[in-house]
């Protein structure tokens, strides 16, 4: 598999991260490198094997429905980058 | 003291010899001296530390001491604790002060243990030299030219210094296992499960795990019973009865047998290192054990497979640094995307963003099916081969690392090559299963080797057991490394 430059973009886009041309083309190097590690994969048969997506065999755990956490809102919001009246502020999305 | 073992300590503390204050007063000045040139915490909090001691010495006279009872621990910077900086090495969170405590963090306090500070690490655990922290680089206290190893390196070079008696480490890939090898100190990562990841910040879900790192395997069965343990708030946490991992320490090691896959004695391994490793095996056929040639013929594919899973699991798991609800936020931006788009540019660092972009290339829509799944199933072909092989063996061994630790900057511009370096403790993290690093020895450098030790799930006890058994009869996890202005 070969990355390009747009490639880049497109991930750095998915995932939130602004990037720069310089930066994008560092990361295309990089990234290449990575996926020339990750590319010995495909050089095994795995038809018929199941995919393990845990170490341990979990069956998800059910609780009674009642309240169990207390109030901690403002204790919370205390660590946030701006709040106000109770609210987590950012740019306004809904014109 | 410095040197002092946590039973000792304990029974000095019981004792009245010394009190809890003094004790943690004493580490303290020894982490205001050194920590300047190591770098091994990011965060020291004299008075708080303190108040906790003054705490454990009332529960002292009081007659409720328990094990750590008054004994000061270093906790790695990946745990919260209420009231404490938490960074988890990343500025994106320089400025966040955990609001709850994490579960292990908790379990130490009702221990009646001190939190000693906040140890340097890898950002968000992810690394193996120490050298991606925005806190800057740990030096190795062997030699302060090499890396300590990472993620957990600041809990390993603070051990090895003796700037703390113990501290806690995470292992997603390797990070207790490594640094603890690359620092000549003992450190054990849990079956999956065993110990509670709630408030532990997350990397790749399926695959992080605490444990301790001390100065021996009693230390760190004395630290393991109080960090394991059931924990609603985990949904990976595993019902299990509370054991004693120190309850068969004692026991001879006649007919234990070891496993030795050949594949980790391969090419790729250094001869020191080798050298090291095939002399406590030596010693452990002394002891009574037997060895068998092993072979776990996947193991080659753990790091092609490990960084695609635990990349896909991160770029889920650092979605929620948004600059929204905690941590950093841009200075400057427009509308929400790019308030989100800088935010995450600015407050991570390059290793991180690597991770995060290829988790987010393999998930993404016409490539799962390719990268994601194809190395799920991958993954059950390594953990299968270790329950082949533990149909011959009770224990795995080999080494912990390919090299004793290499230069500070010889491999942060090549990241292909820095990930070769958890090439045989990669596999035991995507199993699940638990494994150990015990130091047996020095390279031709000078700088310490660990040997690893992989046991079957929930094998921890017999682990513990054969690498104290291996402590009894030999000295390395004794050495400790010259400082600047001491003997």
């Amino acid at each position: 598999m070969t990355l390009n430059l747009d490639d880049v973009k497109r991930i750095a886009h998915l995932a939130r991260i602004a990037v720069d041309e310089q930066e994008a083309g560092g990361y295309l190097t990089q990234l290449s490198a990575i996926f020339g590690l990750v590319e010995q994969m495909q050089a095994v048969d795995t038809g018929g094997i199941e995919p393990m997506s845990h170490a341990q065999d979990l069956v998800l755990r059910l609780r009674d429905d009642a309240v169990t956490e207390s109030d901690q809102h403002s204790l919370f919001q205390s660590v946030a980058p701006q709040v106000e009246a109770g609210l987590y502020l950012v740019p306004k999305v809904i014109e | 003291m410095i040197n002092a073992t946590l039973k000792e300590l304990a029974a000095l503390l019981a004792g009245k010899k010394i009190s809890s204050v003094e004790l943690t007063q004493q580490f303290l000045s020894r982490i205001a001296t050194h920590n300047p040139d190591l770098n091994a915490f990011i965060t020291v909090d004299e008075e708080a530390s303190l108040k906790q001691a003054r705490a454990a010495d009332e529960m002292i006279a009081r007659g409720e001491a328990q094990p750590l009872t008054g004994i000061p621990l270093a906790q790695k910077d990946i745990f919260c604790a209420q009231g404490w900086r938490t960074t988890c090495g990343s500025q994106m969170l320089h400025d966040f002060i955990a609001p709850y405590d994490a579960h292990v963090i908790e379990q130490f306090k009702h221990a009646g243990a001190i939190n000693l500070g906040k140890t340097n690490m890898d950002e968000f655990a992810m690394g193996s030299s120490n050298e991606t922290s925005y806190y800057g680089k740990v030096k190795n206290p062997w030699d302060r030219q090499a890396v300590p190893g990472g993620s957990s390196g600041g809990s390993a070079a603070a051990v090895a210094a003796r700037l703390a008696p113990a501290a806690s480490g995470t292992d997603t890939g390797g990070s207790i296992r490594q640094p603890a090898a690359l620092c000549g100190i003992t450190g054990l990562k849990p079956t999956y499960g065993v110990v509670s990841r709630y408030g532990m910040i997350a990397f790749a879900s399926s695959l992080d795990q605490g444990g301790p790192m001390a100065k021996s395997a009693e230390d760190c069965a004395l630290l393991l019973n109080v960090m394991a343990g059931f924990d609603a708030r985990d949904s990976t946490s595993l019902e299990r009865e509370k054991e004693d991992y120190t309850r068969g320490l004692d026991q001879p090691l006649a007919g234990l047998k070891i496993g030795l896959p050949k594949e980790f004695f391969a090419a790729g391994l250094s001869a020191d290192v080798a050298q090291a490793v095939e002399a406590a095996i030596a010693e452990y056929r002394k002891l009574g054990a037997e060895t068998v040639e092993i072979s776990l013929p996947n193991s080659h594919l753990a790091i092609p497979v490990y960084y695609v899973l635990a990349p896909a699991e991160a770029s889920s798991n650092l979605s929620r640094f948004d600059g929204v609800r905690y941590g950093y936020r841009a200075p400057e931006y427009g509308d929400l995307l790019d308030m989100y788009s800088k935010t995450r540019a600015q407050g991570f660092g390059a290793e991180v963003k690597r991770r995060i972009m290829i988790g987010t290339y393999v998930l993404s829509a016409g490539y799962y099916d390719a990268y994601y799944l194809k190395a799920q199933k991958l993954r059950r072909l390594i953990a299968q081969d270790f329950t082949e092989a533990f149909k011959q063996c009770d224990l795995i061994m080999g080494p912990t690392a390919p090299t004793t630790a290499f230069n500070l900057g010889e491999k942060s511009d090549d990241p292909v090559s820095m990930y070769l370096s958890d090439i045989y403790t990669i596999a035991v993290n995507l199993a699940g299963l638990p494994g150990m690093s015990v130091p047996c020895g020095f390279g031709a450098d000078g700088r310490p080797v660990g040997l690893h030790l992989v046991g079957n799930y929930f094998s921890e006890a017999r682990m513990l057991n054969a690498a104290h058994q291996y402590q009894q009869a030999t000295d390395w996890h004794s050495r400790k490394p010259r400082l600047p202005g001491e003997e």
